[in-house]
């Protein structure tokens, strides 16, 4: 869903996996990711696959995009049995964009009849959407909770109109509480994403972002420094100079801040960018920190089935075309080897609450926590009550993600 | 008639047969530009010893930094046949180094002529290194022809600098030639002049054989081929030559004359100019400046002037990526065979790694060396601050050589002292206040101050050569808008009061930053360096102290402030690939690292906090 894809292998038309990939597959979940590829406005910092709804026509509008997006979910049940995977009931449905709510309920409705009817929903299975807050109303909430949709996590971003305008967001801040009112009354969890960071914020316009963010009740909240990518508007912006660069240690105070305020809140992290009630993290995001298996659906959406990862192509036409003549819509993909893996294992791990878990590290690995405890990145012993030893990170630590893993992969 | 003798009179001037009242040996004293090669490229076609469609530009530069500089490093004699009034007489041109730190090579080429043609650029005027040069060869009592080339120049003054020569060499205005070599004019009435004005050797013919060697030069099929002027005696090439300052024999295997390619002759006599071959393979094993004579029968007392080359300047060489060490080495080792002042030694850097410290004559040979290493050898090099060699005596009046300031030594100390030199600065008189205040900064003292002519002046300092090392003649140029010249020469050492500044981070010493510089400048120095490495290193999870001290007194300090946030916020479905490859390409840039105590250190910050201060203290060449 990033903008430029990363380079791979080619992948067969017919999307077969190499073999290997559905062993060991009963053992793990699997979740379905939807792409929404539409937005009424693009957004400054955006570098998503996202069309506003004039920019595309033929077979990859707007009006035809749940046939075509069924059309992928029926070849990935073809692909999985050819490969040898069991038929796993789908433990987690999410829709990303984009803006999905743009859609018809019905249309969503469509697409995921259309993963019931491919593999079943599991027992309790999650089902999520994005939302704006002004592309919901009372009614299509409670349209989606009849379908099936069992969670709605909104693009709220800021509550500071000044702060909004910048990133280019249309709604106003007080549309926010009612939207997650419609739909916790139609029955399902919530959630609001916040952006910190934003050129021009202050610590304060965060702190009423944030208390506004937890007082409209949501069980979950995700929060995420602003990264301005090359390519996006507000990139150019930064590059002329019409825009200051994120401050890296005002952002450091805002995480803080963020974090203190929604442990206040009651909502524990459980991922670096992530807090939640009990019981109400993100299944289908922790999915992909587990290393499970998901089939991503849609333009530039991303799949891993058992160590291989692949991505569609970006653009919905040339993915729209793919599907109607019957080929797979990926544009390549790799199969990760053991170095790659543990790569992996060691960055997405060590992103969670849970923590790392010591044993599977290397000898030096496990000498290196020793001396991130001691620098407070990494929480000692005492501190995790974790039922394995494993690598849990401070606030601090959190912070300094990266400098741990680079720490951890010697 | 033409001036080219033809075969009859050609025969009366061959090799090893010429008397010497028909030899005359000369130079041309140039600077940079003025047109030395174009003119001697013009004599070659005049005399007819190279047709105009063979010609390069540039024929005797036979290097490609030479021809791409216009420079001339290394000098070559061509022997050059002229009548003149029906006499044809053999002319031997020797063409001399140019620049400042070839101060002694072009004093032994001086002393292998009777005369000199002292060439300046008539839109120019003459420069500091070709007075210098000028000075030399009327100390040796060479005829000096003084000639304005391009005076086909529109910006040409030829009155206003025919005035400055004339009096510079005690003649009459008219009395200096004008000619242009880019067109020809006047070359051969200066060949003419040359044959009247320049004397004739006058050796003792029958004296044992006395040949001073006034170039060496390395090639990789012939070995090393050593240009001599035959003093007294003749060479023979059926004799076994001995080097005087060695004692050492060898046999030789061809001697000749260039004209302008190397022809082998049966010897060389009194007065001669010509080149011999003896299969050594190192110029070290002839020197420029020692006395060849001949085995069997040797003269008793070598000719005057011989000196060893001494290393003036000295900079620490590293290869960026490590594992090209042994490349470095074995470049500098074939380097050596043709640089008999090149001098090297391998040191360890904890900043730099495994590299060597290298003697330069001057700051021009170090970047010719280090321009030759990357463009001939393909390596990539990063060079420290050039600095130069202090004696530094303890209390107990013992003695320590330091060409490294990271091994000035510690404790009690009596004195230092640094090189000084004599340098002289040419400029128009507008600028002698703001150059006076530079050479002031510089720790100068003025030694006298003249005017060439009514706007144009000579300045005369002594100088720290440490100070003119840095970035002296990049300052002087920017001050003087390019129009000041400058020469100097050793002039011994005097007692200074230097101290060693040293460059810690986080406690650590940074080796490849400790300076050595006088006791008023240390702060400069170290705020300046400090400065410039904090914004240079990476912000660290931890606070980074940045400090300049002397001994334990720390002078200057900044501070790298520990980095709170390095995490991607976001990693999702989409992301992981991205990321894994991010970390990838982190790891490998982690093994690039230098870690200083626990600081780890882009070698890009070193390579970029060494080369804005870079040999010559000029911006970093883009590669």
């Amino acid at each position: 869903m990033t903008p430029a894809l990363p380079d791979g292998d080619p992948v067969p038309p017919d999307g077969a996996l190499p073999p290997g990939a559905a062993d060991g597959a009963s053992s793990r979940a699997f979740g379905v990711y939807v792409h929404v590829p539409f937005c009424r406005v693009r957004c400054g910092y955006c570098d998503f696959t996202t069309y506003t709804a004039s920019e595309l026509g033929g077979g990859a509008d707007q009006a035809s995009y749940a046939r075509t997006a069924a059309a992928e979910v029926a070849l990935a049940r073809d692909v999985l049995d050819a490969a040898g995977a069991p038929t796993r009931p789908v433990s987690t449905v999410f829709f990303g964009g984009g803006t999905p709510t743009l859609l018809p309920v019905a249309d969503l409705a469509a697409i995921l009849d259309a993963v019931r009817d491919a593999w079943g929903l599991a027992d309790g299975a999650e089902v999520t959407t994005e939302a704006n807050p002004d592309s919901v109303t009372a009614e299509s909430l409670a349209g989606l909770a009849e379908a099936g949709f069992t969670r709605v996590s909104f693009g709220m971003q800021s509550a500071v109109p000044h702060v909004l305008a910048t990133l280019g967001r249309t709604h106003t801040p007080d549309r926010v509480p009612r939207a997650v009112a419609w739909a916790r009354a139609a029955g399902l969890r919530t959630s609001v994403d916040l952006i910190y960071g934003t050129p021009g914020e202050s610590l304060d316009d965060w702190r009423r972002s944030v208390r506004s963010a937890l007082a409209t009740g949501v069980d979950h909240l995700s929060a995420y420094a602003l990264t301005v990518e090359p390519g996006t508007r507000m990139g150019a912006q930064m590059r002329r100079g019409a825009l200051l660069e994120p401050d890296p240690d005002l952002q450091a105070d805002m995480y803080e801040l963020v974090d203190a305020e929604a442990s206040a809140a009651g909502l524990t992290w459980y991922e670096i960018s992530s807090w939640a009630a009990p019981g109400a993290a993100c299944r289908h995001n922790l999915g992909y920190w587990h290393g499970d298996d998901w089939w991503g659906v849609g333009p530039g959406a991303h799949s891993h089935v058992g160590g291989t990862r692949w991505w569609n192509a970006k653009h919905p036409q040339a993915y729209a075309q793919a599907l109607a003549e019957g080929r797979s819509p990926a544009a390549g993909r790799e199969t990760l080897d053991q170095d790659a893996a543990r790569t992996e294992r060691v960055m997405l791990g060590v992103r969670l609450r849970e923590g790392l878990p010591l044993v599977g590290l290397s000898p030096a690995a496990r000498r290196a926590v020793a001396g991130l405890v001691a620098d407070g990145l990494v929480e000692g012993p005492a501190a995790v009550r974790a039922t394995r030893p494993s690598v849990v990170l401070t606030c601090r630590g959190r912070l300094l993600t990266d400098t741990v893993v680079r720490a951890l992969l010697v | 008639m033409s001036p080219i003798p033809g075969p009859d009179a050609a025969g009366r001037i061959g090799p090893a047969a010429t008397p010497q009242q028909l030899l005359r040996n000369f130079c041309i004293i140039a600077h940079i530009d003025h047109g030395k090669s174009t003119l001697a490229d013009r004599m070659l076609q005049a005399t007819g010893v190279v047709e105009a469609r063979v010609m390069r530009a540039q024929y005797l530069d036979r290097m490609d930094i030479e021809r791409e500089r216009g420079i001339t490093i290394k000098s070559q004699a061509v022997r050059m046949p002229w009548e003149v009034d029906g006499t044809p007489y053999a002319l031997n041109m020797i063409d001399t180094p140019g620049h400042v730190d070839f101060t002694y090579e072009v004093s032994r080429s001086l002393a292998a002529c009777e005369g000199a043609v002292l060439l300046v650029d008539a839109a120019q005027g003459i420069e500091a290194q070709t007075l210098a040069n000028l000075y030399l060869a009327l100390e040796g009592d060479l005829a000096v022809i003084p000639v304005l080339n391009k005076i086909d120049l529109p910006a040409a003054q030829p009155d206003k600098y025919a005035e400055e020569l004339a009096g510079l060499i005690g003649v009459e205005p008219d009395e200096v030639m004008r000619i242009s070599a880019k067109t020809g004019e006047g070359v051969e009435e200066l060949l003419d002049r040359i044959v009247a004005q320049v004397p004739a050797p006058t050796g003792d013919p029958d004296a044992p054989c006395r040949a001073m060697i006034f170039d060496s030069v390395y090639d990789t099929y012939r070995g090393v081929v050593t240009y001599v002027r035959v003093v007294d005696g003749a060479l023979s090439a059926r004799d076994r030559i001995a080097m005087m300052s060695t004692k050492a024999t060898h046999e030789l295997l061809e001697i000749g004359v260039i004209s302008p390619e190397p022809v082998p002759t049966t010897g060389l006599g009194a007065g001669e100019v010509g080149y011999l071959i003896t299969g050594v393979k190192d110029v070290r094993q002839s020197k420029v400046g020692d006395t060849v004579t001949a085995a069997a029968a040797p003269a008793t007392e070598p000719l005057a002037g011989y000196s060893e080359p001494k290393p003036m300047v000295f900079s620490g060489l590293y290869p960026i990526d490590g594992s090209e060490y042994p490349n470095l080495r074995d470049a500098l080792d074939k380097l050596k065979l043709n640089d008999a002042a090149l001098t090297f030694e391998p040191e360890t850097s904890v900043a730099l790694g495994f590299g060597f410290r290298v003697g330069f004559l001057g700051l021009l040979h170090l970047e010719i060396v280090r321009e030759r290493l990357e463009r001939e050898f393909d390596l990539d090099l990063i060079s420290t601050m050039p600095n130069v060699e202090y004696d530094v005596v303890m209390e107990d009046r013992t003695l320590v050589r330091v060409t490294n300031p990271s091994e000035f030594p510690g404790g009690k100390l009596h004195e230092i002292r640094e090189p000084i030199v004599k340098a002289t600065v040419l400029l128009p008189s507008d600028f002698v206040g703001t150059v006076m205040e530079l050479c002031q900064q510089r720790r100068g003292e003025l030694r006298g101050m003249d005017y060439l002519s009514t706007d144009r002046v000579e300045l005369r300092y002594t100088l720290p050569l440490a100070e003119i090392v840095f970035d002296f003649f990049d300052a002087l140029k920017s001050r003087t808008r390019g129009y000041a010249s400058l020469d100097y020469e050793p002039a011994g050492e005097q007692v200074s009061d230097l101290v060693k500044v040293d460059i810690l981070l986080q406690g650590e010493q940074v080796d490849a930053f400790s300076a050595i510089v006088h006791k008023d400048k240390a702060y400069d120095y170290g705020v300046m360096m400090t400065g410039k490495l904090r914004t240079l290193i990476p912000r660290q999870q931890f606070e980074v102290p940045i400090q300049a001290a002397i001994g334990s007194r720390v002078i200057a300090r900044e501070t790298i402030r520990a980095i709170r946030k390095d995490v991607l916020a976001k990693c999702y479905g989409g992301d992981i690939s991205r990321k894994r490859k991010l970390l990838e390409k982190q790891k490998e840039g982690k093994k690039r690292m230098k870690t200083i105590g626990r600081v780890d250190v882009p070698q890009e910050a070193f390579i970029a906090a060494l080369s804005s201060e870079a040999a010559t203290g000029k911006e970093p060449k883009k590669k």
